[in-house]
């Protein structure tokens, strides 16, 4: 396999765009990072594209019919929120692979305002089990996961809401982000209640966002980074949730994020302690607790005294093994199928000192990792190093 | 013939398969030889060992002990809130999800070490009525009486 590097990155304010569709925020992402690399979008060879509600309806050849259509070849990838992270590993893939010297990747999605709860599905409604026979959705799901913690460890409420208070800190250093607001503990403690023990603040936004990133090979870096560093794709890995025994019932979400991380680890050849940064899937307050233990930045059962400890906090405010300085998408926002790339964005910005994350750069940043669940499900990490 | 039996048939009905509301309401799951249990029989091999003929059904017990929890606030149209959903372990090995009746969800909230393996039973009620007229009958589990 044949080292990759992300040569540019671009991506829009994640907010509300009711009146763009789908390929134009997509395309405008594209854009952005196509003049980020110093390229056009005829020097693309392939594309990968990550879009999960209209995974039906080429959204990639709609971006292309918006910016340039070459006759590339175009993957319309789906992956729940791991939608985004998986287009970019497909263009790392066949970079990688040897297939192509520059691949793109986009990452895009209008999540109107439907909220988290979702679409219920077709058939007679009285036979929803939805609230009747408990609940599958996302709060419940991941509040339950955060309880989970709570039993075995004796988590307080208070942990998981300081990670709120943390992220809506770091989010107002970050002009990307959909919400910049700080919150106190007592507003996370006292806000409304969605699901226990995730209150409004720890629950991620809706709202519409499109990121993007070229991807090339050695050669082609040499031949077109006119001397600028760019991150190395260190490790990439994709894993699917194994056979546990909850599963089925109650989504496991750490199992497959710590076959990730070990694998991905290994890929990179380095541990977390090498992470100056880590952009994690804290779709809920409760998520980024658990991923702490996931991601090895601390030991099973410490993840209360790790955040106790400043951990998760950018080191400009005391901290340190910062967490989400984007705001995370508590913050930051989730537009599922753009987040993926999003995180990828950040960390890269971090690690070419990118005026682009100029008042919350982490200082000597040389490894940084973006971590994505889709419930399902799939887990993504991608590590760059520079 | 079948389906004029099935329209013909005004009585209630489970709102999943694996409830069985005969001869008293009570779940039924599948097991696979290498120990997997699954509610839902329509399965194509076993998750876990990949064996495609090798299950057999399990009556499953009434009575579990609560594993975890969340208090749901925010729901679909139509469901009361707030409500407490749970993950109930049952002796058999396997998990089920369902809402805890007769537990206060402000008092789980202010105390959620209680509800921690908390010993429960399976209870049924009359969720609905489909677009034919039948009741809908769902399970959900309370504390257990003895």
């Amino acid at each position: 396999m044949r080292n990759v590097y992300v040569l540019g990155t671009g991506m829009i304010k994640f907010g509300r765009y009711p009146d763009k569709t789908v390929p134009e925020l997509g395309g405008q992402a594209a854009i952005l990072a196509l003049k980020d690399a110093g390229i056009g979008i005829k020097d693309v060879e392939m594309f990968a594209c990550g879009n999960l509600y209209q995974s039906n309806a080429m959204v990639g050849q709609r971006i292309l019919q918006q910016i340039g259509q070459t006759g590339i070849p175009v993957i319309n990838v789906s992956n729940a929120c791991a939608t985004g992270s998986t287009a970019f590993r497909e263009a790392y893939m066949s970079v990688a692979a040897g297939m192509f010297d520059i691949a793109m990747a986009v990452g895009v999605e209008q999540m109107g305002k439907q909220g988290l709860l979702g679409g219920a599905g077709g058939g007679d409604p009285a036979y929803s089990t939805e609230g009747k026979v408990g609940s599958g959705l996302m709060p419940a799901v991941f509040g339950q996961a955060g309880i989970e913690h709570m039993r075995k460890y004796g988590t307080k409420l208070e942990h998981f809401a300081k990670i709120s208070v943390k992220s809506h800190k770091h989010a107002t250093k970050n002009p990307f982000s959909q919400y910049r607001n700080e919150v106190s503990l007592e507003d996370v403690m006292n806000a409304r209640m969605v699901a226990f023990p995730n209150t409004l603040y720890m629950c991620c936004p809706t709202g519409d966002g499109a990121a993007a990133a070229i991807l090339v090979s050695e050669d082609k870096l040499k031949q077109l980074a006119g001397g600028r560093k760019r991150p190395r794709v260190a490790a990439s890995v994709l894993t699917s949730d194994p056979w546990t025994d909850r599963d089925l019932t109650l989504p496991d979400v750490s199992t497959l994020t710590r076959r990730a991380s070990k694998l991905a680890y290994e890929k990179a050849g380095i541990g977390p302690k090498d992470i100056a940064l880590t952009e994690l899937h804290d779709c809920f307050a409760t998520a980024e607790l658990v991923h702490y233990e996931n991601l090895g930045l601390c030991g099973d059962g410490e993840a209360g005294k790790f955040i106790d400890s400043g951990g998760g906090v950018h080191p400009s405010l005391g901290g340190h093994d910062p967490v989400n300085v984007s705001g995370g998408l508590l913050s930051k926002g989730h537009p599922l199928g753009a987040t993926g790339v999003a995180n990828i964005c950040e960390v890269v910005w971090h690690l070419t000192q990118d005026d682009r994350a100029k008042d919350r750069l982490v200082p000597n940043a040389k490894a940084g990792q973006a971590h994505v669940i889709g419930l399902g499900s799939a887990c993504t990490i991608n590590i760059l190093t520079i | 013939m079948a389906e004029q039996a099935q329209a013909t048939d005004t009585g209630p009905r489970p709102i999943v398969p694996w409830l069985k509301l005969a001869p008293k309401p009570h779940l039924e799951g599948i097991k696979c030889a290498c120990g997997a249990i699954y509610l839902d029989p329509k399965r194509v091999a076993c998750s876990k060992c990949g064996e495609t003929d090798k299950f057999k059904p399990l009556t499953l017990s009434d009575k579990g002990k609560v594993y975890v929890f969340s208090v749901v606030h925010q729901s679909f149209p139509g469901i009361k809130t707030p409500y407490v959903t749970a993950i109930i372990d049952l002796p058999e090995g396997i998990s089920v999800r369902a809402n805890l009746m007769d537990v206060d969800p402000e008092q789980a909230q202010k105390e959620p070490g209680k509800i921690f393996n908390l010993p429960v039973e399976l209870v049924t009620g009359v969720a609905a009525k489909d677009r034919e007229g039948h009741d809908v009958v769902a399970f959900s589990y309370r504390p257990s009486k003895n």
